[in-house]
């Protein structure tokens, strides 16, 4: 089947674009904005508003309608598809498969220190309705907060015996999550701990195809709940027959 | 500006602060009798300390560390010592020092010359800051601008200090009258102050000396070309607290911030160690007319801004009192509050205007500082920005002084320059349509409005008492605060929490006390 964005008629390839570019606004920065849109494969492109936002920068807003064709048939996905659970049947799923409280431990690592997102998992009040880990009682939860060394989880993960752990990484430079998300995997593996817990990549620039390639079981990116992270854990854990 | 238009009973205000007064006492012994060692990391920068040695460890952390036990006796002594033994100006002893002089090993001179010297150099750091003082407030003058009500302040964060003064100028020529530059986020944790021009960080730029000059020269250009004066804000926060407050002083910054309880509850910094910090901070600040911002938008990131509005006017009391005790006036207590109520509660946006009114009234004088929403940006723009307009709304209709521009790719990246130039268009259009807003509107009496805030104010004395009955200590290891749990013993930086010895010496200390008036 193929597609194109949809404005007010099928295949109208209809599409909205902001940006900016670095020169002064004249007549001639208008029509570069124009001609720079058309490059991008769109065969009509209209720039319908523009401003001057600084000395030398030009901001513009255009409506384009592109020529490009995709074939829909043809898209595979990265995230993981799972069917998730609800926090009552996580909780009895549990009760029935695996018969004792599943412990989860969670923080975001590294020199971030941003903790909507592990907060959003796991923190009582959770997030947009969906109650947090701490809250499941079949699920005994744990959150380290921000800015928490690798090493530190690790070890406290051993401590209190976790069967899975959540590595959270929301702000970056440089690609500064690969590199703290990776020393977490390398961690594990030097001390023989790799198949001891689920671990479970989270933020906002982490896809599951990403996390799979550091060496993660899973990474959830964008609008997940903590249905999504426990329905994994839980199901991964039966699967895996640490359920003991 | 109408002061009243809630009908807050002023007994209970009252009440609040009483409370928050009681709660304080035992903290603010503790301070009295206490020193860290980024104290007197601040107390040798105000002597002269300054620069690194081989290994880029600061000139004031060698002598600190150096010290051991004797820490308790203050820093200042030996370091004075050292410039009358060696006849050295504060540069030459910092060179000598980098370059291995141990000043702990020479013989005491006579204390009267000691304190002779401590004089002449506190008095060459209080001709600085006062001219810089003099220097802010004759711009001030010479410009002679209507203050902007609230003013816009804007955030930039590159990690390359040359690449924030382009974005700086840039948002300054869009009409911002307040620009901060956000930390690295790794550097509240650092035990010491990093040193010299920086050029990477992740999440944002150092705090340096040298970065607080560039980018504050540049800014100084921009004013003179605009004609109007525009701050500059950095954050004496974490670890380093008083000896960031010291170097703002040198560089003129104009607002820092600084908060009595952030580093404790959200960066698990030892209580006591922040406690000690703040008030050392917070008279610097106080002495170079520095205009703090304290951290109440936080508690709402963690916790939910309907359900917990009271943890954030608490705090407010408590980072009053603080800043009281610390001999700063009330014009200088930028008090935080954040617009971070769920979208989908009904009538939101009027208990957002309740909280924000309630604020205004509390703090009459405070240069309220109010964030935009956070929690609930959710990568649609378009959502995004019609809560931003909301939240510009709120912040004209109630009052409020310092209103941190919300951007509509919060929650995606770091600001485009469009996305700066789109959130102060929406700005200067909604302050500038309800320009005498604040006076032409009354609330209904006993209206939801009404009923709101005194609920809020209830529940804060409610809270308050509790945390009276506990002690704040133990409220905040029993995690009474943001419910974060944090122990007394444990935290970073505890290990630089000294207790005084009776002959304890800190002149720096001395002088501002007495020029501020407090004990």
């Amino acid at each position: 089947m193929n597609i194109k964005p949809y404005g007010d008629a099928l295949d109208d390839g209809a599409m909205q674009l902001s940006f900016t570019l670095p020169v002064p606004l004249d007549a001639k920065a208008r029509e570069a904005a124009r001609v720079y849109v058309m490059k991008l494969g769109f065969e009509k492109a209209e720039i319908v508003y523009s401003k001057s936002i600084a000395e030398n920068f030009s901001f513009f807003v255009c409506y384009g309608k592109s020529a490009v064709v995709l074939d829909y048939d043809t898209v595979v996905v990265e995230e993981l598809e799972q069917e998730v659970m609800s926090y009552d049947e996580i909780n009895e799923f549990i009760k029935r498969e695996i018969k004792r409280k599943v412990v989860i431990v969670g923080a975001c690592t590294g020199t971030d220190a941003h903790t909507v997102g592990i907060d959003a998992i796991m923190n009582m009040k959770g997030y947009n309705h969906h109650w947090g880990l701490e809250r499941y009682p079949m699920i005994e939860a744990y959150n380290l907060g921000a800015q928490v060394p690798n090493e530190e989880l690790i070890k406290f993960a051993e401590e209190v015996n976790a069967d899975a752990v959540l590595v959270s990484q929301i702000v970056t430079g440089q690609d500064s999550h690969i590199k703290t998300l990776t020393e977490f995997v390398e961690l594990l593996e030097a001390e023989g701990l790799r198949d001891k817990f689920i671990t479970v990549a989270g933020g906002p620039r982490i896809g599951n195809k990403l996390a799979l390639e550091i060496g993660y079981d899973v990474g959830f990116g964008r609008a997940v709940y903590s249905e999504d992270v426990a329905t994994y854990v839980v199901e991964k854990m039966v699967e895996r027959k640490l359920a003991s | 500006m109408l002061r009243n238009k809630l009908n807050l009973s002023d007994e209970k205000i009252a009440r609040a602060r009483e409370l928050a007064s009681v709660i304080s006492e035992p903290v603010q012994e503790f301070i009295d009798k206490s020193t860290t060692t980024t104290v007197e990391r601040a107390t040798l920068r105000i002597l002269g300390a300054d620069g690194v040695d081989a290994d880029d460890q600061p000139i004031a952390n060698v002598v600190v560390d150096n010290m051991g036990d004797n820490l308790a006796f203050g820093a200042a002594k030996p370091y004075i010592n050292a410039l009358l033994k060696k006849g050295f100006t504060p540069d030459e002893l910092n060179t000598a020092i980098a370059e291995g002089l141990d000043i702990h090993e020479l013989e005491l001179t006579d204390f009267t010359h000691i304190k002779a010297k401590a004089d002449e150099l506190i008095q060459i750091f209080a001709e600085k800051v006062k001219k810089n003082v003099k220097y802010r407030n004759d711009k001030i003058k010479e410009y002679n601008r209507p203050e902007s009500n609230p003013k816009l302040y804007i955030i930039v964060a590159s990690g390359n200090i040359y690449e924030d003064v382009k974005q700086a100028e840039s948002a300054a020529e869009l009409g911002v009258d307040i620009i901060a530059v956000i930390r690295a986020t790794a550097q509240s944790l650092l035990d010491f102050v990093p040193y010299g021009p920086t050029t990477e960080g992740f999440g944002g730029t150092y705090a340096t000396q040298e970065n607080f000059k560039i980018m504050r020269a540049a800014l100084d250009k921009v004013c003179d070309k605009q004609g109007r004066y525009i701050s500059l804000v950095n954050y004496c926060s974490g670890l380093c607290m008083p000896e960031i407050a010291v170097m703002g002083a040198f560089e003129r910054l104009d607002m820092m911030l600084n908060d009595s309880m952030y580093g404790i509850l959200f960066r698990d910094i030892n209580m006591y160690r922040t406690f000690v910090d703040q008030k050392f901070s917070r008279m610097v600040n106080t002495y170079a007319d520095v205009i703090i911002n304290t951290g109440e938008d936080n508690y709402l990131t963690t916790s939910d801004a309907f359900e917990s509005a009271y943890t954030v006017l608490a705090s407010q009391f408590i980072n009053e009192k603080f800043a009281y005790n610390a001999g700063m006036p009330a014009r200088l207590m930028g008090l935080g509050h954040a617009f971070e109520m769920d979208p989908e509660i009904k009538n939101g946006f009027l208990y957002e205007m309740a909280q924000a009114q309630m604020a205004r009234e509390i703090f009459p004088e405070a240069p309220l500082k109010y964030m935009p929403p956070t929690k609930h940006m959710t990568g649609n723009v378009f959502m995004g920005h019609t809560m931003d307009a909301m939240f510009n709304f709120a912040s004209k209709a109630t009052g409020q002084s310092i209103h941190l521009l919300g951007m509509l790719t919060e929650a995606l990246h770091t600001p485009y320059m469009q996305d700066r130039f789109l959130a102060i268009e929406s700005a200067k259009y909604v302050m500038n349509s309800m320009e005498d807003f604040y006076d032409e509107v009354e609330f209904k009496k006993d209206g939801l409005i009404m009923q709101r805030a005194e609920k809020v104010l209830n529940q804060t004395i409610v809270f308050l008492e509790s945390v009276q009955k506990k002690g704040m200590f133990d409220s905040i290891e029993e995690g009474l605060f943001a419910e974060m749990k944090r122990p007394k013993a444990r935290g970073k930086g505890v290990k630089g929490v000294i207790e005084r010895a009776p002959s304890y010496w800190n002149p720096t200390e001395e002088f501002l006390k007495r020029e501020l008036g407090i004990n």
